[in-house]
């Protein structure tokens, strides 16, 4: 089994507060990590540690080539949601379709509502090909089916030896390893 | 994946408004006569600096929509994951600034020249001024863009950063020195994408 994201007795510091400090654990293939702990713990702020977005006060992190799914949206809000999509992969209709965003392809992303961006975003992760998915509270704006569709897409990620990351203080479907994340110290 | 960037800023500066930055350098070059009265010979004399300054001030307008946006939204971190370091990023939103701004303020430099009584080889020169001096204006300001991206009152910093650290460009422009101009401007070209790739990644929170 192939190790895809490593943390080694990282700390991490924000605006003058410690977060997090001697926080280590891998990410194997086919493995999935719930990121857990109340707001303001330092969940988000690890993901983009996670991925390379931020970096560590202290120790290693090392990780594969991922893709990223959180509250920002990145897709030109002029353009219809297919052709945002295609400007990040040039074929995302598999992933659409899994979505449940097929009939949305010619939609202009900014008449879009807030459950149906999270798709978006979550689309592009699933469409990039990417072994490491790290996902910030992809539960948010989600309805029913939405998350439904999105634990069937996680599965199948890592029956295809894929790993996934996770921040949320939901529960997710399915079998999750959790590391909780407390005021001010690793878990 | 470089060349859908390029196309993708060209394209949202050609469709957000590209003629606005251009009208306003009219009205500033259209002010000058006004302000200095209808002499021929006194416009002609001051014409070029008087078309500098309403270049200068037009730069301004596009800059709180060139880093800012794609910052707000996850863009930038995006293209990171994707593999695009942040100076080319940068260099890339140059390139794309230019092409939206260089051309249209050479074509709108004609109609600044007759109202300014600038004609024949003063204004093939300062043809030639803007179009060598608008690369390193183009640089300075995504430079000036990525530094104060996020920041509160953003337009009025970006203003008060951007227009002393053009007074060269200007100086050279104005006074018709075009190699000293082509220096200034490839200096700023060739500094600015690693001050605004530096200015990205200290912005990531």
């Amino acid at each position: 089994m192939k190790v895809l994201l490593r943390f080694e007795d990282v700390a991490l510091r924000r605006g003058g507060r410690l977060l997090f400090e001697g926080l280590s654990f891998e990410l194997g293939q086919g493995e999935r990590l719930q990121v857990a702990g109340p707001n303001g713990s330092g969940k988000s702020s690890l993901i983009r540690l996670a991925a390379g977005l931020l970096r560590a006060e202290r120790g290693r992190v090392e990780r594969s080539s991922l893709a990223l799914a959180d509250d920002a949206i990145a897709l030109d809000a002029e353009l219809e949601l297919g052709r945002a999509l295609q400007f990040w992969n040039p074929s995302p209709e598999k992933a659409m379709d899994a979505l449940g965003l097929a009939h949305l392809a010619l939609a202009p992303v900014r008449l879009l509502s807030s459950g149906q961006l999270k798709r978006a975003t979550l689309a592009r992760v699933a469409a990039s090909g990417a072994p490491l998915w790290l996902l910030d509270e992809p539960l948010n704006a989600l309805d029913a089916d939405g998350a439904k569709r999105l634990g069937g897409l996680v599965e199948r990620h890592l029956e295809a030896g894929g790993a996934v990351l996770a921040a949320s203080h939901q529960r997710l479907g399915g079998e999750w390893r959790k590391l909780e994340l407390g005021e001010g110290k690793a878990a | 994946m470089i060349k859908a960037l390029i196309l993708r800023d060209t394209r949202r500066g050609l469709t957000g408004a590209a003629w606005l930055p251009i009208a306003f350098f009219l009205l500033v070059a259209a002010l000058v006569p006004f302000a200095i009265g209808p002499d021929a010979k006194l416009l002609s004399r001051i014409g070029a600096g008087a078309v500098w300054i309403a270049a200068l001030t037009a730069a301004l307008l596009p800059i709180e929509r060139l880093v800012e946006p794609d910052r707000a939204d996850g863009f930038l971190d995006q293209l990171l994951l994707h593999g695009i370091a942040d100076e080319t990023i940068a260099l890339v939103k140059i390139a794309a600034h230019w092409l939206t701004f260089g051309p249209l303020l050479i074509v709108a430099a004609f109609p600044a020249a007759a109202l300014l009584d600038i004609g024949g080889e003063a204004l093939a020169q300062l043809l030639l001024a803007i179009l060598i001096g608008t690369p390193g204006l183009a640089a300075l300001a995504v430079a000036v863009a990525a530094l104060t991206a996020g920041l509160p009152r953003a337009g009025s910093m970006a203003g008060l950063l951007l227009l002393p650290l053009a007074v060269p460009l200007l100086i050279f422009g104005a006074a018709n020195a075009l190699l000293l101009e082509a220096a200034v401007s490839l200096l700023l070209t060739a500094g600015a994408p690693f001050v605004a790739g530096a200015a990205i990644r200290a912005s990531r929170t």
